[in-house]
């Protein structure tokens, strides 16, 4: 089941309105914003631009395209889908740090509507405090890893387009959530805002759990997951193979990704120490 | 074990979703898959839809002729477990999908069919029909590089999908399933459904 052209590649395998819409929206409310801060002399670096954008296209490209296939029917490329999903994408977007940017592209009727509807909306503001809470964040995020790779689930999630759907969402947003607590980078005084101290054991404390799952299933002896032997994949290999590629994509690259956020959270901490003046920017 | 406590909370929350008390031995799948719904043509080069299996318990199975081993074993197989129902037997109907047209043409596709036996219909249809079709069951389908006499290997999904007689999605067979899971099961889907459940 391949497209006929190399261009067929790039399109949707499975079409979700959702997606594009995601993806679309939130490029085109950004590059509007980014243009708009230049011109208005607020800091809005090329580096930023290229980030979010890479992120957010790199998310669009394992959810929308021909990869969308592959990660239905091949173990290891479902496993980079989620590193991408969870980890890679959102880690660029929010390291970009948006915010401003996404407030200055919205349109101003829709902005009015939408920030001071959002600030008033407390279940929302609960949930979100609740989801960010320090002693939940990191087993959110882990805990999610884990669930969807529990055999039975995961069959479910293979098998059912709507499971799969839900799979794919609730690891993008929970990985945007994440990595927005990370690379949070309104003033120390925000309230609200955890310390440097705190983020650092946060990415340091969902490095293990990842490293145990990814090392289970790359040295299991026998085959974990039999929907891709039952549904066929997408190339001939064999079923240990696979999972041990999809073991090995979980449990480094992941964990690198948590290495080099603590750099970066570090490097920070020092800059705003030494410079405790200097305000990195404000979020409303 | 408070990493446990998500991924239960979860577990509870999906398991709702789904009927967990199975009255089955093969694997359930009513939540996960749509119903019965295909475009192909059979062996006389007719067209045929879902609708025409319609009051029937349908097993449907992904392939080709060329295949060495396991299409025709498990054709076989099947197709001897429903003789096991007697008369009863008339209510199902295997489908067998050919996904390499391009060999299986209607004739061969009909004297395929055929060697298994009344209930087995062959089937096939354009790459597109056929594509909608796996995407629709959710397997894949691929084609090896081909040898000096032009033939090739087309790997293919191992499972039996079996559909109720309205249709519905209802279970997945596979190689390590038992031939007495799979006659019980199939037994359980003919029989008429107790008026509670309606």
């Amino acid at each position: 089941m391949q497209p006929a052209s190399a261009w067929a590649y790039l399109l949707p395998w499975d079409f979700y309105p959702t997606v594009l819409l995601f993806c679309a929206g939130l490029a085109l409310i950004y590059i509007r914003g980014w243009r708009r801060c230049r011109e208005t002399g607020q800091p809005a670096g090329y580096a930023a631009l290229v980030g979010f954008l890479t992120g957010l296209g790199l998310v669009y490209l394992v959810m929308h395209t021909y990869v969308d296939y592959l990660a239905q029917h091949m173990f290891w490329i479902h496993r980079l889908q989620h590193l991408v999903l969870h980890h890679l994408g959102p880690f660029l977007m929010l390291l970009a740090d948006p915010w401003k940017a996404l407030r200055a592209g919205l349109p101003v009727r829709a902005r009015d509507l939408l920030l001071p509807w959002l600030a008033r909306n407390r279940p929302l503001r609960l949930l979100y405090r609740l989801l960010q809470y320090p002693l939940v964040a990191p087993r959110l995020f882990v805990g999610l890893i884990y669930f969807w790779l529990l055999p039975e689930v995961h069959f479910g999630a293979m098998l059912s387009a709507t499971r799969y759907q839900l799979m794919n969402w609730s690891m993008l947003l929970d990985g945007l959530l994440f990595w927005w607590l990370i690379f949070d980078s309104r003033p120390a005084s925000a309230v609200g805002r955890l310390g440097y101290g705190g983020r650092i054991v946060i990415v340091s404390l969902v490095v293990p759990p990842q490293i145990l799952i990814g090392a289970h299933m790359a040295l299991a002896t026998e085959s974990l997951y039999s929907v891709y032997n039952v549904c066929g994949r997408a190339w001939p290999i064999s079923p240990l193979t696979d999972q041990q590629i999809g073991g090995l994509v979980t449990w480094i690259p992941s964990s690198m990704m948590s290495v080099i956020a603590m750099l970066i959270l570090l490097r920070r901490w020092m800059h705003e120490r030494e410079s405790p003046a200097l305000p990195r920017g404000t979020v409303a | 074990m408070k990493r446990l406590v998500w991924p239960l909370l979860l577990v509870l929350a999906l398991a709702g979703c789904g009927d967990s008390a199975s009255l089955y031995r093969l694997r359930d799948i009513s939540a996960l898959l749509p119903p019965l719904a295909l475009r192909l043509h059979d062996g006389d080069n007719r067209p045929r839809s879902g609708a025409d299996f319609a009051g029937q318990v349908v097993l449907m199975y992904f392939g080709y002729t060329h295949c060495p081993d396991i299409c025709p074993t498990t054709l076989a197989r099947l197709a001897g477990v429903v003789r096991q129902l007697g008369a009863a037997a008339a209510r199902v109907s295997i489908l067998f999908v050919s996904v390499d047209p391009a060999r299986d043409t209607p004739a061969v596709l009909r004297a395929y069919g055929e060697a298994f036996g009344p209930r087995v219909v062959a089937l096939s249809g354009s790459q597109r029909q056929l594509g909608a079709l796996a995407k629709r069951y959710r397997v894949s389908y691929g084609f090896g590089p081909a040898d000096s006499d032009g033939q090739y290997e087309v790997s293919h999904s191992s499972a039996v999908f079996i559909f109720d007689t309205r249709g519905r999605a209802r279970l997945l067979a596979t190689a390590s399933d038992s031939d007495a899971d799979l006659l019980a099961d199939i037994q359980r889907l003919l029989a008429p459904a107790p008026v509670a459940t309606r």
